[in-house]
């Protein structure tokens, strides 16, 4: 990589975010972003990077879309006043102090993410103008194709203009829930990048690493419990990254998982993280998550895991966030506290609500649980149910697995 | 990454040939002003370093469409397809991805008088 690439992955989302907000346009900011990088390509090379490479880049790409709105400006006979009220607004607004550049970044986040435009449209935007991704690396990544996220990225734009959503952070009367869409965001980002669902490895690696960036730099910024449980979610399981699947990409269980091969640091870093999200008043689904992660994540070996406690928190986080899947762990945990058939029964009851009919990991847990209490025709019918339902390969490799141990 | 901008139009008779429709819609100065547009924002497409070649094409009546098949060559007056938009022209530029390309192809001065087809140029596998 040379010094220009290194530049630009350095400095480009930075620099875009303030032009974003000196400019108030998505796709003048993004010309201005790459006159600027045109100029520094120029320059650079003969008089060596400026001191400060943020205020040059930024300086550079104003002045140039400031000269094309003025010529536009001329050609098409427009007042130029709105031109020169851009260029007085702008000469107070740039602040080049760390938390004054953070903070544009973090308006970005928000406007990407706001509530006027459908959860697609806000990964989709999130991905390509704060996390710098190309439009066929999240086609790439989400495994869709190019003309579909590229529709998506032009409609959400044209929605916050024609809406026109003011680029800046909520009010505080609706930081709560606007930074709730911002986390979701930053999850499902996260969770495309971990998922074993296919895509390109390196781009999906780039997706969870750009997760917990964002997710830092909420944290940074926004003091909020949530935003703290996310990162730390995020990092306990992001430690684990490289023993949850072998390097054919089979699906290696928790149990059976090398934890020498965890990352101890980033796991510590994730454990202080859940506790500072427990003290706090409000605990909420992603804190409870992370704390659960960080139970299995301290246990030395799968036996020694506190199943008791792990049961407790999903008590709560059932409580905070009832949805089947978490009634289905917790009664798998419970399983686990209580034995087999205690298991079994919990795991019966949620099956029984009919809300897990598509999933096949209720199906698996069922058999698993068969499997421990000796009832193998059981077992072997709960298998071959979820294999119907799987729709990943490496879920139906496991599962085939399971089935031939049997 | 490089994308090919194909610019269509529809094309009308002016006396015994066919010319791009604006050029009738727009009579001769009009027609004058867009092709000044287009010379200039090609300018600005080179400067910026976007723009690596672009060419109008002659009016679709003097395309000649060749094909062999079992060995034989036949060809036919006219373009490939019968279709109300012909191929006007097209732009090969550089654009970082596809939403950038888009935008360019937004500010192409045809782009409010035909349709720009936008297409990422194949890279093997």
């Amino acid at each position: 990589m040379n010094a220009l690439e290194q530049a630009y992955r350095t400095h480009s989302r930075r620099v875009l975010a303030t032009l974003i907000r000196v400019l108030g346009d998505f796709d003048t900011a993004e010309e201005a972003l790459h006159d600027a990088f045109t100029a520094a390509a120029q320059s650079w090379p003969r008089d060596g990077e400026p001191h400060n490479p943020h205020a040059w880049l930024v300086a550079v790409g104003r002045f140039k879309a400031i000269d094309r709105m003025r010529r536009k400006a001329r050609l098409e006979r427009v007042l130029p006043e709105l031109v020169f009220q851009r260029e007085l607004e702008g000469d107070s607004a740039v602040s080049h102090s760390d938390r004054g550049i953070a903070d544009d970044e973090l308006r970005l986040i928000f406007t990407c993410c706001h509530p006027v435009l459908s959860p697609d449209a806000r990964i989709a935007l999130t991905l390509r103008e704060v996390a710098g991704l190309t439009t066929e690396e999240i086609a790439r990544a989400f495994l869709a194709p190019v003309p579909t996220i590229a529709q998506r990225i032009v409609r959400a734009k044209a929605k916050l203009r024609d809406d026109a959503i003011p680029f800046r952070a909520p009010e505080l009367r609706e930081l709560e829930s606007r930074t709730e869409s911002v986390l979701h965001v930053i999850y499902l980002v996260f969770n495309e990048g971990y998922s074993a669902s296919g895509g390109e490895q390196l781009v999906r690696f780039e997706l969870s690493r750009e997760a917990i960036r964002l997710g830092r730099l909420v944290v940074e910024l926004l003091d909020d419990p949530e935003a703290v449980g996310l990162l730390a979610l995020m990092l306990l399981h992001d430690a684990r990254r490289e023993t949850r699947a072998t390097p054919a990409g089979e699906i290696v269980l928790l149990e059976e998982q090398d934890r020498s091969k965890w990352d101890r640091g980033q796991i510590a870093e994730g454990v202080a993280l859940v506790e500072r999200a427990l003290e706090s008043r409000r605990v909420g689904a992603y804190a409870l998550q992370a704390a659960i992660a960080a139970l299995h994540a301290e246990a030395p070996r799968a036996s020694d895991t506190d199943w008791a406690q792990i049961v407790a928190f999903y008590d709560l986080l059932a409580c905070a966030e009832p949805s089947p899947v978490v009634w289905l762990n917790r009664a798998v945990a419970l399983g686990m506290r209580d034995g087999p058939q205690a298991g079994l029964d919990a795991v019966e009851a949620v099956l029984a609500t009919g809300a897990l009919d598509v999933y096949p990991f209720g199906h698996s847990a069922r058999a698993e649980l068969c499997r421990r209490l000796g009832r193998v025709e059981d077992a072997r019918a709960s298998y071959e149910r979820a294999l119907r339902l799987a729709r990943q390969e490496p879920e139906r490799r496991f599962l085939e697995r399971s089935l031939a141990r049997l | 990454m490089r994308y090919m901008c194909l610019v269509y139009y529809e094309e009308k008779p002016l006396g015994s040939q066919r010319v791009p429709g604006f050029v009738v819609d727009l009579g001769m100065s009009g027609a004058q002003a867009v092709a000044k547009e287009c010379n200039a924002y090609d300018a600005d497409l080179t400067e910026r370093g976007h723009l690596i070649v672009s060419h109008p094409l002659s009016p679709s009546d003097n395309a000649v469409t060749v094909r062999v098949r079992e060995g034989k060559m036949s060809t036919t007056d006219g373009p490939f397809a019968e279709t109300k938009e012909v191929l006007g022209g097209f732009l090969l530029i550089e654009a970082r991805d596809m939403n950038e390309a888009i935008r360019i192809a937004a500010d192409l001065p045809l782009a409010k008088l035909g349709s720009i087809e936008v297409r990422p140029i194949h890279r093997g596998p």
